[in-house]
């Protein structure tokens, strides 16, 4: 047998796979949303529209508030998970791999929960996110 | 280190034509998307944190040297998401669209489309910098 067949007929590497199928589907739909949400931001309001108030006010509605999560969700796991491609093309050091990959999918969890957090816990009435609670708590 | 430098400088000098340069912006665009999109969930986290603050970093949007970046984005997102496309068709449909030929058209019409999207998109946006306001909203009413 030669190497390319088993490399086909072998053992595949289920997570990759699942991974290459992940960017085609995730880029299909971020084809749409994300594509879309730039048009509307650029070109419908354009960007100098864009101040405090016109923020806060989107996510008045939960479709938007819907709508900015998948955005986010989609966007960041397509972009590590290419990011993650990268590292591997071209940091073969086994140290630096791991820690290059480890701190980039801490930041990406840390990234998602900020973005998360304001989209859904941010009040109007106050201005405040639930992180000022906490914040709060802990300060006292 | 010295592999990694290896591996960046073979992946630019390599000489493929239209896929090796599909591939050269997908992978520029991908690393510079994902950059903007740290930065974006940064800033918009501001929000939470205050009016004052938020409305003051709004210059990395509004200021006229801005404008010079988010135009890259714009190239690069519409670039990265029509060549995504071609993408899929070549992935998906190998008998159709892994041919020399095809290849080759389907990267003109992603350049083509591209720029279809880029071009009024960068004139609504460096349009403000001369005091014209050509965002769509205001002639349809928004």
């Amino acid at each position: 047998m030669s190497a390319i067949s088993r490399l086909k007929y072998g053992s595949p590497n289920r997570f990759e796979v699942l991974s290459w199928y992940f960017m085609r589907v995730s880029g299909a739909v971020l084809l749409l949303v994300a594509v879309l949400h730039l048009l509307i931001m650029h070109v419908w309001y354009g960007v100098d529209a864009i101040d405090y108030r016109f923020v806060v006010g989107r996510w008045a509605s939960p479709v938007v508030q819907v709508y900015d999560l998948a955005l986010l969700l989609f966007a960041m796991i397509h972009g590590v998970n290419g990011t993650r491609w990268v590292i591997d093309d071209y940091v073969h050091s086994r140290g630096w791999n791991l820690t290059l990959k480890s701190a980039l999918y801490v930041l990406a969890l840390i990234f998602i929960l900020m973005g998360a957090t304001v989209i859904f816990t941010f009040d109007p009435g106050t201005s405040e996110t639930a992180l000022n609670a906490v914040a709060a708590a802990l300060t006292r | 280190m010295a592999s990694a430098v290896a591996s960046i400088w073979q992946g630019i000098t390599y000489r493929g034509k239209e896929g090796h340069y599909a591939w050269l912006l997908h992978r520029a665009g991908g690393l510079g998307i994902v950059l903007f999109l740290f930065l974006h969930i940064l800033d918009i986290f501001l929000v939470g944190v205050g009016e004052d603050v938020f409305e003051f970093f709004l210059f990395i949007y509004h200021s006229a040297p801005a404008k010079v970046f988010v135009m890259a984005l714009l190239f690069g997102v519409f670039f990265h998401a029509f060549n995504g496309v071609r993408i899929i068709l070549v992935d998906f449909w190998p008998d159709k669209f892994s041919n020399m030929k095809m290849q080759r058209t389907l990267f003109r019409l992603v350049v083509l489309v591209t720029l279809i999207f880029f071009i009024p998109t960068a004139i609504i946006t460096v349009a403000p910098i001369f005091g014209v306001e050509l965002a769509l909203s205001q002639f349809f009413g928004g």
